[in-house]
């Protein structure tokens, strides 16, 4: 999105960039934000028959600053044999490799922060330096249950990394290019959003991105009855809440990324995608498409208790990845034929 | 996949719970999810605790006779007792005056007691008993320490005893009444 396209001025580029950044932050914190009070807070509660927060601000939505200056204030305490710098560095790696997912999601025709060609290949790519992450929190801490959460959790990425990204193959083959915005415009072009043609691939999506999300069921990295909190355990007061941000704010991320993918991203039918006004709705469309299947992550995190390792692994392997692969066969044959 | 028709009714368990706590009334009238919900909003509305609770524990001086057993089995060691021993009016004309023990100090510490309920239970003389009360917090540890009177307080919270289920051996327990 250029300043210029609002504006009508050319910002000289440092002025373009800070803009950027700014956006980027208010694009990557408010949706998590929401995310947060919406579903972690009233739709969890309410589904275990209760209020949650009610005391800050009407129906408690000011929860999230008070929790944001309760963090500011706790003391950031480093293990006496951590590996301070690794252990120090970690939750910044998890915040980039969310924020440079932010970077190629389209909101509208022009509104986009880069356009690349290989968009979905960028963000798949990227989204797995968050396992670097996680690791060098684990093996920072210098803690026994610090380090196997971090293991874990390196497993169960790796292992979900495989049908995600198949899963977003089929899509891209429907689609036929590799470009966000492209994927966006197939969809128009198909007819109908891709969730329908590709619903197996849209299933297998939701799973893997649960699962990279580390979210209940798939959890065992943090499963706090048997690690503490895994390789959050030493993390104390401003580090924590970026972890923190960084696992809600990536559920934010991958369900825009999955509402681009299945959902038509920015565009709504029967409204030409390419329109100037789409620019300032689209975003707001996004939103709306985001949080639709944010409430299914949400949802299937409260419902359901978590996975034991070995079962984890043994969904991932033995049966997400071939019927991904029977997807991406059965797309490709479609794609062929007709 | 023999799990999969049980996963769903998991989510329909959850989305259930969901409506019955926004729409209590029905999804034809405005959602009232602080109706709905089980949870009591406490300090904007108190909970009523059932009447055997055991919140805190009530003391009828009347009935103690410092006879210490309730200190002896606190295993906390959280009950203070002291007495002394006073000539009481003889029974009948002529008679000899009686021994009674007279209660100087009776203390709880809150502060270290666990609730457990073995002093009301040990106590011979009918001398102390639970009150569902729970309100009793303090912004220093020491005022935990009801003293004689304090715990005395406490009697007029104690519920009567429940009556008996039908069929069962008429025997009804009678609270003490302050004047007796
Ligand atoms: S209820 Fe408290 S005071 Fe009574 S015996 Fe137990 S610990 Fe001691
Ligand atoms: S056991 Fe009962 S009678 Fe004896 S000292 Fe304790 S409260 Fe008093």
């Amino acid at each position: 999105m250029t300043l210029a396209h609002f504006l009508a001025v050319n910002p000289p580029y440092w002025v373009e960039t800070l803009t950027k950044i700014g956006i980027g932050l208010v694009a990557v914190l408010l949706p998590t934000g929401a995310l947060v009070y919406l579903f972690l807070f009233k739709m969890m509660s309410f589904m275990q028959s209760r209020l949650g927060p009610m005391e800050a601000g009407p129906y408690g939505q000011l929860q999230l600053l008070a929790e944001f200056g309760k963090f500011l204030q706790k003391e950031d305490i480093f293990p006496s044999k951590a590996d301070r710098f690794v252990f120090a560095a970690a939750p910044f790696v998890v915040l980039v490799s969310t924020f440079m997912l932010v970077l190629v999601l389209p909101a509208g025709p022009d509104t986009h922060f880069i356009d690349l060609n290989t968009g979905i290949y960028f963000a798949m790519a990227v989204s797995s330096i968050s396992v670097i992450g996680i690791l060098m929190a684990g093996w920072g801490s210098a803690s026994k249950y610090s380090l196997l959460g971090g293991i874990r959790a390196a497993g169960q990425l790796i292992a979900y990394e495989l049908p995600l990204v198949l899963s977003v193959v089929g899509v891209v083959i429907m689609a036929g290019t590799l470009n966000m915005k492209g994927i966006v415009a197939a969809q128009a072009d198909f007819g109908v959003w891709f969730i329908i043609p590709q619903f197996l691939g849209f299933l297998i999506f939701l799973v893997a991105i649960q699962a990279e999300l580390t979210q209940p069921p798939f959890d065992m990295p943090v499963a706090e009855s048997e690690l503490v909190t895994g390789y959050l355990t030493e993390y104390s007061g401003i580090r924590f809440l970026l972890f923190f941000i960084g696992e809600f704010a990536t559920a934010a991320v991958f369900s825009a990324i999955g509402a681009t993918l299945f959902l038509g991203g920015w565009t709504i039918p029967f409204v030409d995608a390419n329109a100037e006004i789409m620019d300032y709705i689209g975003p707001l469309v996004l939103a709306g498409k985001m949080i639709l299947i944010a409430f299914l992550i949400f949802w299937f995190r409260i419902t359901y208790p978590r996975f034991r390792e070995d079962q984890l692994q043994r969904l991932a392997w033995k049966f997400l990845i071939p019927l991904s692969l029977f997807n991406i066969v059965v797309t490709a044959i479609f794609k062929v034929v007709f | 996949m023999p799990q999969l028709p049980g996963m769903l009714v998991g989510l329909g368990v959850t989305a259930k719970t969901f409506f019955k706590t926004v729409f209590p009334d029905g999804p034809t009238k405005p959602p009232a999810p602080s109706k709905g919900a089980h949870t009591v909003q406490y300090p904007h509305e108190k909970e009523a605790p059932p009447a055997r609770a055991r919140g805190v524990i009530a003391l009828h001086h009347d009935n103690c006779t410092a006879c210490m057993l309730c200190a002896r089995e606190c295993p906390d060691w959280c009950i203070y007792i002291e007495g002394h021993k006073e000539l009481a009016p003889p029974r009948r004309a002529g008679g000899k005056p009686r021994q009674k023990n007279k209660l100087d100090r009776f203390d709880i510490d809150f502060a270290l007691c666990m609730y457990c309920g073995i002093c009301v239970d040990v106590c011979p003389f009918d001398a102390l008993f639970w009150s569902p009360e729970f309100e009793f917090s303090e912004m220093k540890i020491a005022d935990m320490l009801h003293d004689k009177g304090r715990l005395a307080d406490w009697m007029h919270t104690v519920p009567e005893y429940p009556a008996y289920e039908a069929g069962a051996e008429v025997k009804i327990k009678k609270l003490p009444s302050p004047s007796s």
